[in-house]
């Protein structure tokens, strides 16, 4: 698996370090139920899923990955600052 | 059919054309008390419990492919009660003990071989924690015991004890711990739900689970609607794809797990072995394979296969503990998918919807559960009431955050364990 990171180019994915699906993360002052879906719950899909990976040994970035889990297939990538995740505050 | 040494030896003088078909393959009725989604061994051991401990044999486990044939065939082997928290401690305490007594019960050969396990360590942090997992095992009333370095030295002598960065200390033994034949054991609770009445039924993936006013109806499968007063998840690293089905959302990732077997090679390895460096656990089986595997590959897939950066990574640590095995080949190497929970740990409860019952979340640990998930998930399906061994898997536990089972102490998060 390699992943193609917007600064660095194709990287094997040793480079990465992976967080898991790419979720908005709640409010500060949002309820329990909110916060436990962010934490706990995961649609799991077997198919195309946004997710965060760390590109730990190359520029540092987080990356938003959108990845097929049932064939491995990278489909898109994105710089995570630029994809809208950090909700609101 | 009963099987014993008697009646090999007279079909083996009469050209063994006694022997019959271990299970039926019969159409699905169109309603059942309770229909199982998932036809490996949880599902299998559940059905026999129910038939066998409760009396409730109007059951069906619903098999999308062949019975035996997604984790329960995929996996290591391993069978072990070492676990050191609470929760876990007693359920898989109580697992092993019906592993010793299987075979006689369900009167088929799982070749259980309580050949031990060593988890090696190699500092002292790893002793100390060695040695409280010990004590814990003892307080459940298991065995455990602590081997010094030359203790170990005479039991598996191909290890590499001066590593630069590895040195083997010692290590931390269950000898009642070991292996059984994996696809044995599907086969053997198949036959015995069989022989009770179950419908154990293949080919015939769950595509709907219907629901009305809050209450489970029945299901929609390849082979027509089944209705049915109670349905039992258990779909192992498909968990999160059926519970959907019932518009539920587990706390659960998928993630692949890799497995791998050398060639055969002459008998060196005669216990389950496991590091502390690199998650490396070795056995070798009874065709001489040496049998491991490590980490997980540490992303969300289906595919039943891995990336090459764990491949390496195991044989790396495996050449380093035991420098031998450079020169042995490997055979083969497979993807299981496991299902994940935050930490760790597993989940038999009910659902939030009424008759809708879960077992799932066994990570990388699912086949030594094998008979308590079964003989505990009937319990429960059958009287509503969790067995006193299981009282701890609870659903609700990482929404409240209270009983979580972390056993790595790396946190109940999704990715760390």
């Amino acid at each position: 698996m390699r992943i193609t990171c917007p600064l660095c180019g194709e990287r094997d994915r040793r480079e990465f370090y992976y967080k898991g699906a790419a979720l908005v993360r709640p409010a500060e002052g949002a309820d329990l139920d909110a916060w436990h879906e962010y934490v706990n719950l995961r649609e799991n899909p077997a198919g195309p899923l946004d997710e965060l990976w760390y590109h730990e040994m190359g520029c540092n970035s987080w990356l938003k990955v959108t990845r097929d889990t049932a064939t491995h297939e990278i489909l898109d990538v994105q710089l995570a600052s630029e994809a809208g995740l950090g909700g609101e505050t | 059919m009963r099987f014993s040494g008697w009646r090999v030896l007279k079909e083996g003088l009469t050209g063994n054309k006694g022997w019959t078909p271990h299970w039926r393959d019969p159409e699905p009725k169109s309603e059942y008390d309770v229909v199982i989604i998932g036809g490996g061994g949880h599902g299998l051991a559940t059905a026999y419990y129910l038939a066998k401990e409760h009396g409730i044999t109007n059951v069906a486990v619903l098999e999308k492919g062949y019975l035996g044939g997604g984790n329960v065939g995929r996996n290591t082997t391993i069978v072990r009660a070492n676990y050191y928290l609470p929760g876990n401690s007693e359920f898989y305490s109580h697992s092993l003990k019906l592993w010793e007594g299987m075979e006689q019960d369900l009167n088929y050969n799982a070749m259980m071989s309580q050949r031990g396990i060593l988890n090696l360590y190699h500092n002292d942090g790893q002793r100390d924690a060695a040695v409280r997992r010990g004590n814990s095992i003892i307080n459940q009333g298991d065995d455990a015991e602590i081997l010094s370095r030359e203790q170990v030295r005479e039991l598996a002598p191909f290890l590499n004890f001066d590593n630069n960065r590895f040195p083997i200390m010692g290590g931390l033994m269950q000898r009642r711990a070991g292996t059984a034949r994996h696809d044995a054991v599907a086969w053997g609770y198949a036959r015995g739900a069989d022989m009770c009445g179950v419908d154990l039924i293949q080919n015939c993936e769950v595509t709907g689970i219907d629901v009305e006013n809050g209450k489970v109806t029945g299901v929609q499968t390849a082979r027509g609607p089944i209705r049915a007063k109670r349905v039992a998840l258990a779909a192992a690293g498909r968990s999160g794809q059926v519970a959907a089905m019932a518009g539920l959302t587990l706390p659960i990732e998928s993630h692949v797990l890799q497995a791998f077997v050398s060639e055969g090679l002459k008998p060196i390895v005669d216990h389950v072995i496991t590091f502390a460096e690199g998650h490396l656990y070795i056995s070798q089986s009874d065709k001489g394979g040496l049998v491991f595997g490590s980490y997980l590959d540490f992303y969300s897939s289906y595919a039943a296969r891995g990336n090459l950066p764990m491949v390496e990574h195991t044989m790396e640590s495996f050449v380093a503990m035991v420098p031998a095995v450079s020169k042995a080949r490997l055979l083969r190497s497979w993807g299981g998918i496991m299902d994940m929970t935050p930490d760790g740990s597993p989940i038999i409860d009910h659902s939030p919807i009424d008759g809708l019952y879960l077992n799932c979340g066994w990570c990388y640990g699912g086949f030594k559960a094998t008979p308590a998930s079964g003989h505990v998930y009937a319990h429960l399906i059958a009287t509503d009431r969790p067995h006193g061994a299981a009282t701890k898997l609870k659903l609700d536990r990482f929404r409240s955050g209270h009983g979580l089972m972390d056993e790595e102490g790396t946190g109940a998060q999704h990715n760390l364990h």
